[in-house]
């Protein structure tokens, strides 16, 4: 079986590197059998990596723990979803997952589009398949998923594997990181698409129809990720909350935030015809930024909690990027006449200079997050002193950024194109901007003295304040006309133009989240040491630990505390908590769950954190968290309202180009329609 | 022309802005990454300044007392006496010999003050001996 997978992945190898050779050539010999050939070399990768992956599940699927990988990521005693996540538990599964994922990706695109962009299609493939052949240099030649355990020149067996890291084994590890690696990989697709047209001298938004949907997808699911990824770190402890800047966590980060920007200047390209250097740094930018966070993960260059261990592979990156953005940079420059914007930045107060500051900001703070997560290395190159820079680094850039961008959300959507009066705005503006005024005033004068939460409370009534009154306009023109109720009016105004509404509710999406980043600040957080039937106190709550009790399974052994929560002063009890310590036997780690109380004002967050020296206490940690809940919220209407942008509007129209300017543009168009 | 100098002024102000929050932002979470045995050549100068030190956590040297937590890092035959002063739990994978990051100041005495600690989980675990229960597993251990 194993010399199956190890077979397929060497095979696959030079069938992605002749699918390269033979799209080029044939697209610049204009040979359709060759790039006929090339497609199905696409496939048979695709194949061939699913039967390395296969074989590699199966592997750890049954136990069989010859292969070293199974003896290092599985035990006997894994629940079987376990079993099947560690495949990307550890360094080589989860490369082989990245080069399976590619491949479908690239089988799917190619595809799809079998009839369509034939022009470019035979750049696409080697794009995506130069991708995919790195990838598969590292499964082959690198991190090889199939090594036996030998012993005296033959193969041997283990009795049991060492299991999985323990603080992997929550059900969040089954989801986040192949929505982390969708993401990751998903982007490669329009960035093929981009360069392609690039190449072929397309300056026309073809492109980007061809994968405007494409690209909405992986954006969720990278979002879904990152999200998903927070969950867990709220969840599991030491790995510092929700979000703690942390290297790897930065690197995720950072292609989500230039995709963020990508989609957005992606409309001012296809609506004006403008931005369209901007658009092709932008999404080169995300793909070399998703496989730096790979790299980064990968390599053990800049420590983390999260990185995998240390090893040779970083070079391989390093030397993949380089080649790619020369490659790419030489094309955006020898091809720059084909970006020329088609009209120009009129007035400063204008829907196009919001697009404008929107992507210069968050182009700003994606460099701003790379250059804090690269300052060691950074600083020991110049200096010869590793200097690192922690989370109030990046606090005092992102949070001024985020509350920036927060007012954009709301100003941008409703200023004219072109040009806009103060009149305009003043109509526009002045009660949604009076409310942030007032419910700022109110939150001081209850005691609220952070100015920063302050103003993301304002700003977050602002922006949803002029979003509920863009649906509440459409919605009642439509009640005009149709009759009929107002919900059904604003269901009926979201279905005719889905982007533009469906990116209402994304705005609204992230303005909850928003929320509750700002709760955070007024974060609190006690330690007791308790006998069984001991109370202790914080913030509106009465705690009594009931009892202890043990449990034990093949997996792990347990102890677990239950806690009586009452409200403080004599209050009705108002729920049991069951923190939890955890000692699992195949790797002799242990771990603690926590118990969390959610609640829409404030998470009660309990860990048992051990007994004390003489065995007789039991230690407790409590921590209130205000507001977290809107986070896990604010995701669910940002999936929504993702979704919604998906649906094809009612009527498909054209997204309708205002005006082409000048007479270059205009010859550069009738060329592109030949 | 005059709507392009506008932009050029708002961009400046804007990066200029964002710069500036940056070197601020630099210079107030600077941070010297240091190991164990490069900290105790240091000597003077380590004094005052925020550091970042990574070692291995010496086995049976973790002692919590009150809300503090001491241990002691070594690496390479040098050892650093440490106490967490920090409100956030520990993370489980701190716990004897594994590789702990600990950020902090050099306080008097030479004993670090750890606001903070990060710990890596042991890349090879070791043979189980025989798995132990979770009530044996004092708060020294965490």
């Amino acid at each position: 079986m194993e010399n199956l997978g190890s077979f397929a992945i060497l095979l696959a190898f030079p069938v992605a590197a002749y699918a390269v050779a033979a799209a080029i050539t044939g697209a610049l010999k204009r040979n359709r059998w060759l790039e006929h050939s090339s497609t199905r070399a696409v496939y048979s990768v695709a194949i061939l990596t699913s039967i390395a992956s296969a074989v590699l599940v199966m592997g750890l699927m049954t136990d069989d723990f010859r292969m070293s990988y199974v003896v290092e990521h599985s035990n006997r005693t894994l629940p079987a979803v376990y079993k099947f996540a560690a495949w990307w538990g550890g360094q080589e599964g989860s490369l082989l997952l990245w080069s399976w994922l590619l491949a479908c990706f690239s089988a799917f695109a190619l595809w799809t589009n079998r009839h369509k962009n034939r022009a470019i299609m035979p750049y696409v493939t080697a794009v995506l398949m130069t991708t995919q052949a790195f990838f598969l240099a590292l499964n082959a030649f690198v991190a090889p998923p199939f090594k036996m355990l030998s012993a005296g020149g033959g193969i041997t067996a283990l009795e049991d594997g060492r299991g999985l890291n323990p603080l992997l084994q929550h059900p969040a590890m089954a989801i986040h990181p192949p929505m982390l690696y969708l993401g990751y990989v998903g982007f490669t697709v329009p960035f093929a698409f981009a360069l392609a047209a690039l190449i072929r001298r397309q300056g026309g938004s073809g492109w980007l129809a061809a994968t405007r949907r494409w690209t909405l997808t992986i954006w969720l699911f990278q979002t879904m990720g990152i999200v998903l990824g927070q969950l867990w770190a709220y969840d599991v402890l030491g790995w510092g909350g929700w979000w703690a800047w942390d290297p790897v966590e930065n690197a995720s980060l950072l292609p989500w935030i230039t995709g963020t920007a990508f989609l957005h200047s992606v409309m001012m390209y296809e609506k004006k015809g403008m931005m369209k250097v901007w658009n092709m740094v932008l999404i080169s930018a995300t793909f070399f930024l998703c496989i730096f966070g790979t790299f980064v993960t990968r390599s053990g260059l800049i420590s983390s909690v999260h990185a995998f261990s240390q090893s040779s592979l970083g070079r391989w990156f390093v030397y993949f990027m380089a080649i790619g953005i020369a490659v790419t940079l030489f094309f955006i420059l020898d091809r720059r006449e084909y970006l020329k914007s088609e009209a120009r930045l009129e007035n400063v107060l204008s829907r196009e200079s919001s697009f404008l500051f929107n992507n210069l900001i968050l182009l700003a703070s994606a460099l701003a997050v790379l250059w804090g997560t690269l300052f060691p290395l950074i600083s020991e190159t110049f200096t010869g002193q590793k200097i690192t820079v922690g989370p109030p680094f990046f606090n005092r850039i992102t949070v001024p950024i985020g509350l920036f961008l927060l007012l954009l959300t709301g100003v941008g959507p409703l200023i004219a194109w072109r040009r806009t009066s103060f009149e305009s705005l003043r109509r526009n503006f002045q009660w949604p901007f009076a409310g942030m005024l007032a419910l700022m005033a109110a939150l001081f004068a209850l005691g609220v003295r952070h100015g920063y939460a302050l103003m993301c409370f304002g700003l977050a009534l602002f922006v949803a304040w002029t979003i509920f009154a863009e649906f509440y306009k459409g919605a009642k023109a439509i009640r005009a006309r149709q009759g009929g109720n107002l919900l059904a009016s604003a269901i009926e105004l979201t279905h005719r133009n889905t982007r533009r509404y469906g990116g209402y509710i994304v705005h609204m999406g992230i303005v909850l989240m928003f929320v509750g980043f700002a709760g955070s600040a007024f974060y609190q957080n006690s330690t007791a040491e308790l006998n069984v039937g001991g109370r202790f106190e914080l913030g509106r709550y009465s705690m009594q630990l009931a009892n202890l009790s043990d449990a034990d399974n093949a997996n792990y052994a347990s102890q677990r505390a239950h806690v009586e929560v009452y409200k403080r002063g004599g209050g009705s009890r108002i729920a049991t908590l069951t923190p939890e310590r955890r000692f699992y036997k195949a790797s002799e780690q242990q771990t603690s769950e926590v118990s969390i109380r959610r609640g829409l004002g404030e998470d009660l967050y309990l860990n048992f954190a051990g007994m004390s020296d003489d065995g007789s206490k039991a230690v407790m940690q409590v921590y209130i968290f205000p507001l977290v809940s809107w986070i896990w919220i604010g995701f669910i209407v940002l999936v929504a309202g993702t979704l919604v942008c998906l649906v094809p509007p009612k009527f498909p129209m054209q997204y309708a180009r205002t005006r082409v300017v000048g007479f270059s543009a205009a010859k550069r168009m009738a060329k592109e329609a030949v | 022309m005059k709507t392009y100098w506008k932009f050029g002024a708002l961009i400046v102000v804007i990066v200029g802005t964002l710069a500036w929050l940056a070197a601020g932002g630099i210079s107030e979470s600077k941070t010297y990454y240091v190991t164990v045995s490069e900290l105790s050549q240091m000597g003077e100068k380590a004094q005052g300044k925020r550091l970042r030190v990574a070692g291995d956590v010496a086995p049976g040297s973790i002692i919590r007392t009150g809300k503090e937590v001491e241990f002691t890092l070594t690496q390479q035959g040098r050892a650093l006496k440490c106490v967490y002063t920090g409100t956030s739990p520990l993370p489980d994978t701190f716990r004897d010999s594994v590789q702990a990051i600990a950020d902090g100041e050099l306080g008097p005495g030479n004993v670090f003050r750890a606001s903070q600690i990060q710990a890596k989980c042991a890349s090879k675990y070791q043979a189980a001996p025989g798995a132990r229960h979770p009530s044996d597993i004092r708060k020294a251990d965490f």
